[in-house]
């Protein structure tokens, strides 16, 4: 799960981390008095959306050479007038799809005076299994970027879960970033603060981008971008809250009510798997055969006749769809059950595309059996290969 | 010969008092008379287990005793997320040689804190989020079908569940059959790597030819093309076939499992397949071929 910038600087304030003094607002009404809040000459007018890249972002309602999505102002009245040019409007990023995202939110701050951005983030490294401060002098730029030009200028310090982050790992950390007087003392509360409040909350992702050495020689954590490990929601209710659905696909929503791995993709091809690797698989054989798979979709392994009804009501939900295909390969998933769910689903909402089932594994016969039975218009498929043909042959056709 | 698992392997069950636990002891029990030798709950210990068709297992409240009391070499856990790394810990400190974890849905820092503890035993863990380890008519911990396996000469490695099947059916089917059936799992932080059966495999006389099935996300299948280049320079080598799934996935979205994410512009397809490929291994475009490109492989 991610969360807005705010939110995240707020989680870490509790921390004792430093940030700057903030406030969001929802409407431009609240603009004016948000900014008084703060104690000036500089603010900063940030857009509060799930994807970065902000900055070089443009707004598609506003003209080529209107600003970005992170605005500095000098006076009260730069504030408002940028809060009523943003609001509301669509702001399209390196990470966003072209389509972009309303800016729903944004976020006033005490702006800062710099004298040197730095990279931090905090991740599992997955290579030793430990969680890891991966460390750059290159701060304020696309870290992919860094790492593909000058990966000499990326260190990566990963902590012993035992000890915690030690003397060790702190003096490598401070020597990587070249810090000295205020800001390596800082350093030495923030670094244990920031592994203090991934570990704790069970993050998957905490990157600071950049963290500053502000020209009084301390360090403040000027961008924070939080992402939570969904494995680990069930012992954090408190994170709950903290949850945007207007950033989320509303068929991804409509699929996590059912405990259903549902990612919304470009294409028209829509498939029911079970597995995740053999959902990937399905989607990478549907543009083996020359058409875009809708979505990717895994019913899990032991999903009830409910969950595949729930999961076949969201992929004909999707306009985009021309067509179905389902791909089970029965372990513990029993074909049986995902041929009533499908029956029990075309019953409910019609079917108005085609559709290509491949059943494999347990209870292949009767799952088989159960479909033909049914009446349905339904196109059999002996494998994969076979069904991938069919489905994208029947959505050429159409 | 087999990997891992065998005819003599005793297992123990953690989460044996469950539904899922209980459905998928009586498979085990059923595919060529698997040694389940008992069951753990700290609630239930001294009571008995019963199965839909009679079966009975001893339930112990501790692995230790259970251990003690059956000489297992084996622990299959199915407890659910919350206590999944607990029962793993509890699995390492009773010493059992090998511990499969088929439970999905362990948070990532737990597996951080099994880890470490795991680098500092002897115990080896496959999984989690994983199908298990089946040695056809031997042996079956684990999810897997028992029915589509066939006794052969193919050894199987995945970190998907299904993608394993596809590969075992298929190699059924084209007449090879298998030595053993590994899955890693679909987490980023797992007790068991690529290398780790890769090796294994080599090792194994009876396996000739092996199937690695790889997704997006980490470099462990770029790992283990270095590792197969490395050892073909001393001589070990054997025909293999693979495939990754996740070409079409777009960048930063979880794919399902827990470790199948493109981040920070890596863990794409494209560069696993190269390299895979550079090790020699003929890597399939279609998940349908898996068993006619390891024929071909073998036949080249």
């Amino acid at each position: 799960m991610n969360i807005h910038e705010y939110q995240a600087k707020e989680l870490l304030r509790g921390y004792g981390v430093p940030v700057a003094k903030g406030v969001p607002l929802t409407s431009a009404d609240e603009a004016e008095a948000a900014a008084r809040q703060l104690p000036g000459p500089l603010y900063v007018v940030k857009s509060q959306i799930h994807a970065g890249g902000r900055g070089k972002g443009k707004f598609k309602e506003l003209g080529p050479d209107a600003k970005g999505g992170v605005r500095l102002a000098k006076t009260v009245e730069e504030v408002v007038s940028n809060v009523k040019e943003m609001l509301g409007n669509t702001l399209v990023t390196k990470q966003t799809s072209e389509a972009g995202k309303q800016v729903n939110r944004l976020y006033i701050e005490d702006g800062a005076d710099i004298d040197r951005e730095l990279y931090l983030s905090i991740l599992v490294d997955r290579t030793v299994g430990r969680i890891a401060f991966v460390a750059s002098t290159e701060g304020g730029m696309d870290i992919e970027q860094v790492a593909h030009d000058t990966p000499e200028k990326i260190v990566t310090v990963p902590v012993d879960p035992s000890t915690g982050l030690g003397d060790a790992e702190l003096k490598q950390l401070i020597e990587a970033y070249k810090l000295d007087g205020a800001a390596a003392e800082d350093a030495k509360s923030l670094f244990p603060a920031l592994y203090k409040a991934f570990t704790e909350k069970d993050m998957s992702l905490l990157e600071v981008n950049p963290l500053i050495v502000m020209t009084d020689g301390h360090l403040r954590v000027l961008d924070a971008k939080v992402s939570f490990d969904n494995n680990a929601m069930f012992r954090h209710p408190e994170l709950a809250e903290l949850r945007d659905v207007t950033e989320e696909d509303e068929k991804e929503i409509e699929a996590s009510k059912y405990d259903l791995a549902y990612v919304a993709l470009d294409g028209n091809i829509g498939c029911m798997v079970n597995g995740a690797g053999l959902a990937m698989a399905t989607m990478d054989i549907i543009k083996l055969y020359g058409a875009e798979p809708a979505n990717f979709l895994d019913v899990g392994g032991g999903a009830s006749k409910e969950k595949v009804t729930a999961a076949f009501k969201i992929i004909t939900a999707d306009p985009a769809v021309k067509g179905i295909l389902v791909n089970i390969f029965g372990g513990i998933m029993k074909c049986d059950v995902i041929a009533e769910g499908v029956i029990a689903a075309v019953k409910e909402v019609g079917l108005k595309v085609p559709l290509v089932v491949r059943l494999e594994g347990t209870n292949v016969d009767l799952g088989k059996k159960i479909l033909r039975e049914s009446g349905l218009d339904v196109v059999p498929a002996d494998d994969l290969d076979d069904a991938a043909q069919k489905i994208v042959a029947a959505v050429k056709g159409n | 010969m087999s990997i891992l698992i065998d005819k003599n392997t005793k297992v123990l069950v953690q989460g044996l008092t469950g539904k899922t636990g209980t459905f998928h002891t009586e498979q085990a029990l059923a595919y060529h008379g698997t040694q389940m030798v008992g069951g753990i709950n700290p609630k239930k210990g001294g009571e008995t287990w019963e199965g839909s068709k009679g079966e009975k297992l001893p339930i112990f409240a501790t692995v230790a005793e259970g251990r003690d009391k059956t000489d297992a070499n084996a622990s299959v856990i199915y407890v659910p997320p919350a206590g999944a790394a607990a029962a793993i810990i509890e699995a390492i400190e009773a010493e059992i040689p090998l511990i499969v974890c088929i439970t999905e849905g362990i948070p990532v820092t737990d597996m951080v804190k099994v880890k470490a503890r795991l680098e500092k035993s002897s115990s080896r863990l496959i999984g989690p989020n994983c199908p298990g380890v089946l040695t056809p008519d031997e042996c079956k911990i684990g999810i897997m079908p028992g029915n589509i396996f066939r006794k052969g000469s193919v050894g199987v490695v995945s970190r998907s569940g299904t993608l394993t099947y596809e590969a075992v059916f298929q190699t059924t089917n084209a007449g090879l059959g298998q030595t053993t059936a590994v899955g890693i799992g679909g987490d980023p932080v797992k007790g068991t790597e690529f290398i780790d059966v890769l090796e294994m495999f080599l090792a194994d006389a009876e396996t000739q030819s092996i199937i690695m099935i790889g997704e997006i996300g980490g470099s462990a299948e770029e790992d283990a093309a270095q590792f197969l280049r490395d050892e073909a320079k001393k001589g070990r080598k054997k025909p293999m076939a693979g495939f990754i799934a996740g070409r079409t996935a777009p960048a930063g979205r979880t794919m399902g499992h827990a470790g199948a994410v493109i981040s920070g512009g890596k863990g794409g397809a494209e560069d696993k397949i190269a390299a895979m490929e550079a090790a020699g291994i003929k890597v399939s475009p279609s998940p349908a071929r898996l068993g006619q490109t390891l024929v071909e492989a073998i036949g080249r």
